[in-house]
């Protein structure tokens, strides 16, 4: 079993409201030291496989075709396992 | 004219549509489920808003690998009309038949509300029955409506009039006040406002009746001068 | 019995000896009778059963004798009280479907989810009698929206309601939205939905037919939500934010999908009994199915979808989890059930068969883990008489004198004041985050009086509201009861439509306090004497007790929802002024009351006195008037008179048309209580010239004091009383006001 952590955030040229109005929140209460915040999404997927290049390529497949949208989002992953 | 509309699980707006299409223009209409094969039968596909499959993940990204969708791709290229509203489009963007996607509202809120619409294309299959720079009322229901491509995206958009509808005063932050857009052959339509919505004054608003009507035109047009042929 | 192998749970002598029935809420007193029941000692499941089918929620133990005082019977009601929602006759084969239900305070700990899975459950009520729901409404009541909590509650409530009914695709079409002291840190989250059936598809929970099996629909259990319903049982304490665990979290995805695989299941004709699975889960459906048919229950519970390992008995039965519905059809129907669910992609599985002999009896493990008799859990939970007692504070109040304040003579400044209250100003903050038109059906959108939802294929409509002034209640729950039930009925009349009945959510403080008692009872007697006089009995409703904070009681708020039938879409009416020329005219008597009203509040500072008055039969002639000269098409727009008083009627007519006004009252008033008494069964009405005299005929033909007051006109609001000057401002100055209050507190 290898299990891979995927990451989804919003691309850099993106504007992204949510992490506008989570760093305008912190600056209101005073963690004034806040440049910026982005916001994405965190997956887990447990792949019933232990060819760690087989599980590379397909979860960048699955990355490419699903998980992300690559007009506005970037992603990454790690394998563990 | 034979009009399809798509159910997927979580679609709300299906029976919207499909009323619109018997209120408007009284032609025959069905609801085709999203595990169809086969949409040869139909001259317009019509993918209706909702939630499908919750929005969970994205809204869009897994319907648009529901098994009707290759078929939508196909009457795409075989030159069908194909509108798609609210959800619908935000399918046809992540499904690559239009270009662009859709990203939260600026104010993080899902808004719903009359809009102004202005037409900037009449010439499209859906508008024809428009004047170009009409303002008309639709209204807008959504949470994600806020448009977005890259600059060539965009540059392109315009050079090839793939504009179709802008917002008088932006709902949602959409580059350019963007409220829907066409490929470039123009028989495939997105669009975040809901015409179906506004087919009967009782209701508040009756502009949304002639995208029915136009794409009715378009095809007798395109079916007559066939057969004279 | 057995017991089953957990090493937390205690033994049935565990449970006697340390009393831990106490802490599920059991009393001494009720254990016993337990105990007598099963002829012995109940386990740790058994005790877990009775504690929530003994609870307020399921078994109206302190309401109950108030909840027999209201009428439930009519010539158009179909089905009353009892059931999931109560039906009415609306002709041409169809009916009706309504309730209104509480989760204060699921929503009070977690709002997004508590009011999400508020919204969720009232939804599965409606669509559990076979009705095709259309449309929702709520009622919501919070602190002053000052502090960030209150808008942090505020805030999560509404996307939670709004996440909800606009992912599941019924429009939320109306309601209200309150902000007062009294409610702070304990806010009131009232869901309604309103359905649509034929008759001959209506459906009861019913466990039909000895040996047919019973099936579960909906995703699979967890351990959410267990003891949702004593939780809601009690008394909001510091200690309750930490029962974190008690809030469900809701899936509107996959309720549209069991909702649409429902209602194609009970469509096919094969549905013998279904019910939804709501407070207290699996325990609360089975025991009722099995008790309205007078058969017993066996469910096997390994056969239970779920969704974590390990669950006990006492966690499957208990817990809250939603999206979920059991069913009962004959053998020979099971294919076709199943085959429904699987084209839907709803998981369904049998998980028990109608038995008769009287007992619900649970099987774990092949071993039986609780056998309890029905009738005991449904209908032998005792039921308490409490004593009740006339609170202090209603005493005193009788001695205050409403009048005596000084005269408020910057009357613009007043109005601006009271049209920025919270509660008075623009609610499109919140509506516009709610669809509204989905189902292209709202012929009439939120913020008028009620809403109108056309009915496809017919000329009808159905207009719907929810109403309660609970600072009228407070000040005195007999006529603050006769109110809320008045007060809808004009929200329904003036939207074009008569007044069928009404679904009450009883919000009250905890019944064990005597004047809190007696403010239920008062205020039940209220509405139930209105209800009678007005033609709109109660077929439905819910109970929410312990409403109480730090701080005491919340003002007692037994909210009202109410749906009228506009019987053709032609008479459908709106608040807002249509046209220059347009004459104005203000039907019924304005007295000096301030008692309670917002401008008492917000320009006084307190609520005190007594509210004003209401006569029944004065209401029953202005209701049957105005509905006659709409009807006959004599109006152009309706607006009922509530906070704010005339001033505020009229500024909401005029913000709303986008046209303004010219008004002069003669009255022997002083003019700020001319301007902003709250008198009762009062009604603003334009007509176009050519029918105001027709118009002013026909309603005092009813018996009802008719002035007529003003002209639309102009952009400008101006108000005079007895041809002097009081009030001149652009409309478009007050609308500012008005709309920007709740944007600017909410940024």
């Amino acid at each position: 079993m290898i299990k891979a952590s995927v990451y989804v955030t919003i691309k850099q040229s993106v504007l992204d409201p949510q992490g506008v109005a989570v760093q305008g929140a912190l600056h209101s209460m005073g963690f004034a030291e806040v440049g910026s915040v982005r916001i994405g999404k965190y997956l887990e997927l447990q792949l019933d496989t232990n060819d760690r290049n087989e599980a590379e390529a397909r979860v960048k497949e699955m990355c490419e075709k699903l998980l992300a949208n690559t007009v506005v989002e970037d992603y990454r992953f790690e394998l563990e396992g | 004219m034979k009009f399809a509309v798509l159910v997927f699980p979580g679609s709300n707006c299906d029976i919207d549509c499909y009323k619109a299409v018997e209120d408007t223009l009284g032609e025959p209409v069905d609801y085709v489920w999203h595990t169809a094969t086969d949409l040869s039968a139909y001259d317009c596909i019509l993918v209706p808003g909702g939630f499908s499959y919750g929005d969970y993940l994205r809204c869009g990204a897994i319907a648009r690998f529901a098994p009707v969708m290759a078929e939508v791709a196909k009457a795409a290229e075989q030159g069908k009309y194909i509108l798609g509203i609210c959800n619908g489009f935000q399918i046809l963007t992540e499904a690559g038949l239009l270009p662009g996607t859709l990203r939260r509202n600026t104010s993080l809120k899902f808004r719903c509300h009359d809009t102004v619409l202005r037409v900037e294309n009449n010439d499209n299959p859906f508008t024809t029955q428009y004047q170009k720079g009409e303002e008309i009322h639709i209204p807008i229901a959504h949470g994600e409506g806020n448009y977005y491509c890259d600059e060539e995206t965009l540059a392109q958009l315009k050079a090839n009039n793939q504009i179709i509808f802008t917002y008088v005063d932006n709902p949602n932050g959409s580059l350019e006040d963007i409220a829907g857009v066409s490929n470039e052959r123009g028989n495939v339509v997105g669009m975040m406002p809901h015409p179906e919505r506004a087919v009967d004054s009782l209701l508040g608003s009756e502009d949304g009746k002639r995208m029915f009507t136009s794409i009715l035109k378009a095809w007798r047009d395109r079916h007559e001068s066939a057969s004279v042929r | 019995m057995s017991q089953q192998v957990s090493a937390k749970e205690p033994n049935a002598e565990q449970i006697a000896e340390q009393q831990i029935y106490k802490q599920m809420g059991v009393s001494d007193s009720e254990y016993e009778l337990i105990c007598g029941f099963l002829g012995r000692k109940p386990n740790y499941t058994e005790i877990g059963v009775f504690s929530v089918m003994w609870s307020e929620h399921c078994a109206y133990k302190n309401s109950k004798p108030l909840l027999r005082r209201f009428p439930t019977d009519g010539p158009r009601v179909l089905m009353g009280p009892g059931e999931g929602a109560g039906i009415v006759d609306i002709g041409d084969n169809q009916a009706v479907v309504f309730k209104i239900e509480s989760h204060n305070h699921p929503s009070a700990v977690e709002p997004y989810q508590g009011a999400a899975t508020g919204v969720g459950g009232i939804i599965r009520d409606i669509f559990s009698m076979g009705a095709r729901p259309v449309a929702l409404l709520n009622s919501l009541r919070f602190g002053k929206l000052e502090s960030d909590r209150v808008k942090y509650l505020f805030e999560h409530v509404v996307s939670g309601i709004a996440g909800y009914g606009n992912c599941i695709g019924i429009p939320t079409v109306g309601g209200e939205v309150v902000f007062d002291d009294a409610y702070d840190g304990n806010p009131l989250v009232n869901a309604m939905c309103v359905g649509l059936i034929e008759h001959d598809k209506i459906q009861r929970g019913v466990a039909k037919g000895v040996g047919n099996p019973v099936f579960y629909v909906g995703p699979p259990t967890g351990r959410d939500g267990i003891h949702g319903a004593t939780f809601a049982s009690e008394e909001l304490t510091e200690e309750s934010e930490s029962k974190r665990t008690a809030v469900q979290v809701g899936d509107p995805f996959m309720e549209k999908l069991v909702m649409e695989a429902c209602l194609e299941l009970i469509n096919s004709g094969i549905v013998l009994g279904i019910q939804d699975m709501g407070a207290a889960g699996l325990t609360c459906s089975s025991a009722e199915m099995a008790s309205k048919a007078g058969n017993g229950l066996e469910l096997y519970l390994d056969e239970v979808p779920q969704r974590e390992e390990g669950m006990t008995p006492y966690e499957m039965m208990l817990s809250e989890s939603q999206e979920r519905m059991l069913f009962v059809v004959e053998p020979k129907d099971e294919a076709q059930a199943m085959e429904i669910f699987e084209r839907w992609g709803v998981i369904c599985a049998k998980v028990g068969k109608v038995t008769d002999d009287g007992r619900l009896r649970l099987i774990h493990q092949g071993e039986v883990v609780g056998d309890m008799p029905v009738t005991a859990l449904v209908d032998e939970c005792p039921i308490y008489n409490k004593p009740s007692a006339v609170p202090a504070y209603y005493e005193e109040n009788a001695n205050v004198d409403t009048l005596r304040y000084d005269e408020v003579t910057d009357l613009s400044g007043a109005l601006d004041k009271v049209l920025s209250s919270p509660s008075v100003a623009s609610k499109a903050w919140v509506y516009n985050q709610y669809d509204y038109m989905v189902r292209t059906s709202t012929a009439v959108q939120p913020g008028s009086d009620a809403a109108v939802v056309t009915i496809r294929g017919t000329r009808k409509g159905l207009a719907m509201t929810t109403d309660c002034n609970g600072r009228f209640v407070y000040l005195d729950p007999e006529v603050g009861g006769r109110i809320a039930v008045s007060e809808a009925a004009r929200n329904v009349v003036c939207s074009g439509a008569e007044p069928l009945a009404i679904t009450d959510n009883l919000n009250f403080g905890s019944p064990e306090k005597p004047d809190i008692f007696w403010q239920m009872e008062k205020a039940v007697d209220g509405m139930a004497e209105a209800c009678r006089v007005l033609d709109a009995p109660v077929i439905g409703g819910n109970v929410s007790l312990y409403n109480e904070n730090a701080k005491g009681a919340i003002y007692p708020t037994p909210v009202v929802g109410m749906v009228g039938l506009v019987h053709d879409t032609d008479h459908i009416t709106t608040q807002d002024f249509k046209a220059e020329g347009d004459v104005v005219f203000l039907l019924g008597e304005t007295f000096a009351e301030l008692g309670g009203s917002e401008f008492q509040a917000v320009v006084h500072g307190v609520t005190e006195g007594r509210p004003p008055a209401l006569d029944l039969n004065v209401e029953k002639k202005l209701l049957d008037g105005v509905l006659a000269a709409i009807q006959k098409g004599l109006v152009q727009s309706a607006h009922d008179l509530s906070e704010g008083g005339l001033a505020v009627a009229v500024a909401e007519s005029c913000i709303s048309g986008g046209l303004g006004a010219k008004v002069d009252f003669a009255t022997e008033l002083r003019p700020d209580f001319a301007l902003f008494s709250e008198s009762q069964s009062r009604i603003l009405l334009s007509a176009t010239p050519d029918k105001a005299a027709e118009l002013e005929q026909l309603i005092a033909s009813y018996g009802v004091p008719v002035q007529k007051i003003g002209q639309v006109t102009g952009d400008k609001l101006e108000i005079a009383v007895n041809a002097r000057s009081v009030l001149a401002r652009p409309v478009s100055e007050l609308k500012q006001v008005w709309e920007d209050v709740i944007p600017c507190l909410m940024q």
